[in-house]
């Protein structure tokens, strides 16, 4: 499977976490493909931490430079959406009023803690909105390819890479299955079609309980 | 006594910019930073600036175009991603960069520009972004000390002005430009569109006049947005949440 593919499966995978009346951040990379796969009978509102409650999709024409996602690309407002400026934007992520918030990862640990703002010498991306995200989201779900491009696991039982926010991450969405984060253990839920147990835990570097359905 | 009339034009803004001041800009990866005060302040030569602002821009963008000039000391800013050039500037120690959580700058620039002592909070507690935050115990519970933000200078970019500075913003070029407005010494205003008194229907001022010193009009963007690039990847990494 090449990278590509790879993110569109756990783009996919990632939709079907989204209910119908929910309010949902999404964050750049993978998770920005989730509208894509998204049942288009729901009733969601995107919120994007640059100001808007109710983000639709990108506008087929007449893109404006003063509305635009959190990644800087064009979008459209949806009926009964709103503007607020970042105060607003991240009172209410802080408060509690986002429903699920699906982020890009780069490190996940057993326990749920979060790494994903920088390697350092490398990559310095920065922090955004992740560590308020973390904090007030009510659902965590952090999405990333299984393995790093060498093959290292990116499912670890301590980060190596800097945290943004501990004990944070509620469900882990990768390539090759689905965890959970229950009572500070991991759970696998879910083989992602071809994947099997085998390869799953000899690619996850920490341990993991099963629930039953998988085999 | 305040001005009615703040009007002026970029001749009376650039002398205002000095050797070492601290800067406060609006805008969102260059979303409602105001162009012509950025290219204004490159013009005036000034260096060993301090900048808070929510980000680094894009290379070509907004306050990234003055960061590439390694002619600012520090950033405080949520995140650089989407301006490798700064990343590159930090890992060769010729900018101090704070990271600060994006909501969290927001609320220490709005502390000082409504005349609070900061903030307590728990975010960013035991990781990297504490720095040397206080921590302040009250009762049982730990929490972090966040230091309000105040500005010699600050730079915004509004839709529209009335003379007096009331300020009326575009969707999401609003950002972090109301609170920025407010905790500079001397803020600059430029805005696409300069009214009379009178003329911006009250209910919708989003920013009184009062916060407001300089206004100049707006030539509008001069740059091209990173979706307009003909090879979108090229110079861009994308900014990490």
């Amino acid at each position: 499977m090449d990278m590509g593919d790879a993110r569109q499966i756990i783009a996919q995978r990632a939709a079907r976490e989204i209910n119908d009346g929910m309010i949902v951040n999404l964050g750049i990379g993978i998770p920005s493909l989730v509208p894509d796969y998204l049942d288009p009978s729901l009733n969601v509102f995107f919120q994007a931490e640059n100001g808007i409650l109710g983000m639709g999709p990108t506008p087929k024409q007449n893109a404006d430079g003063n509305l635009s996602n959190a990644a800087g690309y064009p979008v459209t407002l949806l009926k009964g959406g709103s503007y607020f400026d970042s105060a607003v934007a991240f009172g209410m992520i802080r408060r509690g009023c986002v429903d699920v918030s699906i982020l890009g990862a780069l490190q996940v640990s057993a326990a749920g803690d979060l790494a994903n703002w920088i390697v350092p010498g490398k990559r310095v991306p920065g922090v955004g909105g992740a560590m308020e995200l973390a904090y007030g989201a009510k659902n965590l779900i952090a999405l990333m390819t299984h393995c790093e491009k060498d093959g290292q696991p990116k499912i670890v039982e301590k980060c190596t890479l800097p945290v943004t926010t501990y004990h944070c991450v509620k469900k882990i969405i990768t390539d090759l299955a689905v965890f959970s984060i229950v009572g500070g253990t991991l759970r696998l839920d879910e083989l992602m079609p071809g994947a099997t147990l085998p390869e799953v835990q000899e690619k996850t570097g920490a341990k993991f309980i099963l629930v039953n359905s998988v085999r | 006594m305040p001005s009615f009339n703040k009007v002026t034009d970029l001749s009376t803004i650039r002398p205002l910019f000095f050797d070492g001041m601290t800067l406060l800009f609006g805008g969102f990866g260059g979303v409602g930073s105001p162009p012509g005060l950025v290219d204004c302040l490159i013009e005036s030569g000034v260096k060993n600036v301090h900048l808070v602002g929510n980000d680094a821009g894009f290379p070509w963008i907004g306050m990234g175009k003055f960061i590439c000039l390694e002619r600012a000391t520090s950033l405080i800013a949520s995140h650089i991603g989407s301006n490798p050039i700064a990343g590159e500037l930090m890992n060769q120690g010729k900018l101090q960069v704070e990271f600060s959580p994006q909501g969290i700058l927001v609320e220490r620039i709005r502390s000082g520009g409504v005349g609070l002592n900061g903030f307590l909070t728990e975010i960013g507690m035991g990781t990297k972004l504490e720095y040397n935050k206080p921590r302040v115990k009250i009762g049982e519970k730990e929490f972090m000390y966040e230091a309000p933000i105040t500005g010699d200078v600050s730079i915004v970019y509004a839709k529209k002005a009335d003379t007096f500075g009331n300020l009326v913003f575009d969707k999401t070029a609003r950002n972090t430009n109301p609170y920025v407005a407010m905790a500079g010494k001397i803020t600059i205003v430029e805005a696409d569109e300069i009214v009379e008194m009178g003329e911006l229907n009250p209910e919708e001022i989003i920013v009184p006049g009062i916060y407001v010193k300089h206004i100049v009009p707006s030539k509008g963007y001069n740059w091209k947005w990173i979706w307009e690039m003909p090879d979108k990847s090229s110079r861009n990494a994308p900014p990490a949440k």
